[in-house]
């Protein structure tokens, strides 16, 4: 394994690393501060793609239809809380379960029903679309190196918002004691709103993000939602800091294993085993990664405070 | 709660004949099981035959996931992975040559049982959402290695010679017979979890429900007994999976895929959580509406979804919760 190699594979898991992030950031704060599990929220990193396709269909312009994807994404967002999801708080966890399943069911095949089932593409902006020279030999494509900027800039909005501002203490506050915030007169209604819709609109700008490299289609956020579970979970259930790192570690543990596992596998073993047991092993690496951190801490790394 | 525990431990007299009228669902459910075939084959329609079959094979499931669920408040959300690793073992067997359930069953069995072993280890150390999400993880887990399976198919999955042999016997080759062996299945797993659910094993699961910390004041060691159920649920998952994999005689990781698991709990759901005759009602409702919707539309789940939302607002009791709703009003109580 040459050095540009694993360069170039460290900053693929950094970019998958910072696209887990934008996802598993909302999914975090909506169950931190409502209590409420969302498996609906990899569909809204779906609905954010296919809205950026279809806006761009419309005008022509990236940026033009990033603003319009990411307003319809928190629009979109703001509608299920207020159609669906606010009827569920203080139910049971089976009860949100169920109820987000359908959500998924019925926008994975809505979406295949409006835009078909056959893979889309977003093209990448002009200007970002070539690749870059990082040293001798090394080229990288200038869109993925945005999509981490983009990513890290958010995470640090993010860190700025949720510990210096009114608004995110109160989101602290509900995530550490939801009904002492509502009895100090905050209208937690409009506060669990806004997370909601914020998440959302952070799921759908990862999903916008991401369509240019990969394909657009329906179920393509379902892996990913999974891998934001795997996130949450090893960063700690409501806390934003483990969700940064947990999803820096999954991503480079998930990309590099993926390369370096048959390579790492042939050192101790002959290579016709190595390859068929090494895939095997890569993609098991970030489950047995989080029984592993689960075994030893229950409740994740950084078990958000007063839970 | 008090009341459902006493109505299924320690029925009083006055209750007698209620639980006739309780008795009569499963009787009734299992008697509709037994005569399918033979009405269905009379008309001339083996396609009943196996539709029926396949209900019952994830009715077992269902029965087993009730008995996590419903009863041990444990929601679990990689029940699938059970499935696809009871019917991987009969397919990569039969991939060397093996193909006698009197090897490829045990093999099933314990391939089930010493992943939801050592899952569970893990798993039942956390409690409530992070469980949820960490049986998801360990579903897909399942999933991925499957997919990764080169040699035994990967993505496509892998397409079984034929029907598992017993000693040599091709008993379960003939449509009505194998469909017999369904249906006992699914009678010893529901016999099993019935008896299971009130013993005292039963009673100790419940209450780790309804208080964990209380039952474990009392004395009892909570994790090894929602352990030993998470095993019990996962064998007979991988009893399922070893009955698919004989009914399609393919075996994929679609199987294990989360939204098999996904559509598992919602089988319970459907009937009705809690108890286990449910499972079995929801599951033979969720594949029925499968099969008849999509005989509309490829998409049918744009239909099914909004459902599933409707059934979470405003039937919380599922179809059994419906029945007896409507057995209170009919005699106006």
């Amino acid at each position: 394994m040459s050095t540009t190699l694993l360069v170039v594979q460290i900053l693929n898991g950094l970019q998958l690393g910072v696209l887990l992030f934008l996802i598993a950031a909302g999914l975090t704060l909506v169950f931190g501060v409502m209590d409420f599990i969302n498996l609906a929220h990899g569909v809204q990193y779906m609905l954010g793609a296919y809205l950026a396709v279809a806006f761009y269909g419309v005008t022509g312009n990236f940026l033009a239809a990033l603003v319009l994807a990411l307003a319809a994404a928190l629009a979109f967002g703001l509608l299920l809380e207020f159609v669906v999801f606010r009827q569920l708080y203080g139910r049971d966890h089976l009860d949100h379960v169920i109820a987000t399943f359908g959500i998924i069911l019925f926008l994975n095949h809505g979406v295949k029903m409006i835009w078909g089932a056959a893979p889309l593409s977003l093209p990448m902006p002009e200007l970002l679309s070539g690749s870059v020279r990082l040293a001798d030999g090394l080229l990288y494509p200038v869109w993925r190196l945005v999509v981490i900027a983009a990513g890290l800039a958010v995470a640090a909005a993010l860190y700025v918002l949720v510990a210096h501002t009114r608004i995110g203490m109160l989101v602290r506050a509900g995530a550490t004691n939801a009904a002492m915030v509502s009895a100090l007169g905050v209208d937690i209604r409009r506060l669990f709103m806004i997370v909601f819709g914020f998440g959302a609109m952070l799921a759908g700008f990862a999903g916008i993000m991401i369509a240019p490299i990969l394909s657009v289609e329906p179920g393509m956020g379902d892996t990913v939602l999974i891998l934001a579970f795997v996130v949450i979970v090893i960063g700690g259930i409501g806390s934003i800091r483990g969700a940064f790192l947990a999803a820096l570690l999954i991503g480079l543990v998930d990309t590099l294993g993926r390369s370096f596992a048959v390579d790492i596998l042939r050192l101790v073993m002959g290579p016709s085993p190595a390859r068929t047991v090494g895939p095997a092993i890569a993609s098991m690496l970030i489950y047995l990664l989080m029984a592993v951190v689960l075994y030893v801490r229950p409740t994740g790394l950084f078990p958000a405070r007063g839970r | 709660m008090v009341q459902v525990s006493s109505a299924s431990t320690a029925p009083t007299p006055a209750q007698a004949r209620g639980t006739l009228a309780a008795e009569a669902l499963p009787l009734g459910i299992f008697l509709v099981l037994a005569v399918l075939p033979l009405v269905a084959l009379s008309m001339g329609g083996s396609y009943l035959v196996s539709l029926g079959a396949r209900v019952m094979i994830f009715a077992i499931a269902a029965v087993a996931l009730d008995l996590l669920v419903g009863y041990g408040g444990l929601i679990s959300f990689g029940h699938a992975a059970f499935i696809g690793l009871g019917a991987y073992a009969v397919g990569i067997l039969a991939a060397h040559g093996i193909g006698d359930a009197l090897i490829a069953l045990p093999a099933a069995l314990a391939l089930s049982a010493l992943y939801a072993f050592l899952t569970g280890i893990v798993c039942l150390r956390t409690s409530g959402v992070y469980f949820i999400m960490i049986t998801l993880a360990f579903g897909q887990m399942a999933f991925f290695t499957a997919t990764s399976l080169a040699p035994y198919g990967g993505d496509d999955g892998l397409t079984i010679a034929a029907r598992s042999t017993f000693a040599g016997l091709a008993l379960i080759k003939n449509e009505r017979a194998f469909y017999y062996l369904v249906f006992a299945c699914l009678l010893g797993s529901y016999l099993f979890c019935r008896a299971l659910v009130v013993s005292r094993f039963g009673r100790v699961l419940r209450g780790a429900k309804d208080n964990p910390l209380r039952m474990a004041a009392i004395g009892f060691n909570v994790y090894r007994f929602q352990l030993a159920a998470y095993v019990i649920a996962g064998t007979l998952g991988g009893l399922s999976g070893f009955l698919l994999a004989n009914a399609t005689e393919f075996v994929s990781p679609a199987y294990m895929s989360w939204q098999r698991s996904g559509e598992l709990i919602v089988m319970v759901l459907l009937g009705g959580l809690g108890t286990l005759n449910g499972a079995i009602i929801g599951t033979a409702a969720y594949l029925l509406t499968e099969e008849w919707l999509s005989g509309f539309t490829e998409n049918w789940k744009v239909i099914f979804g909004p459902v599933l939302v409707l059934v979470v607002l405003f039937a919380r009791g599922g179809l059994i919760g419906l029945w007896s709703e409507l057995q209170r009003r009919l005699r106006g109580g």
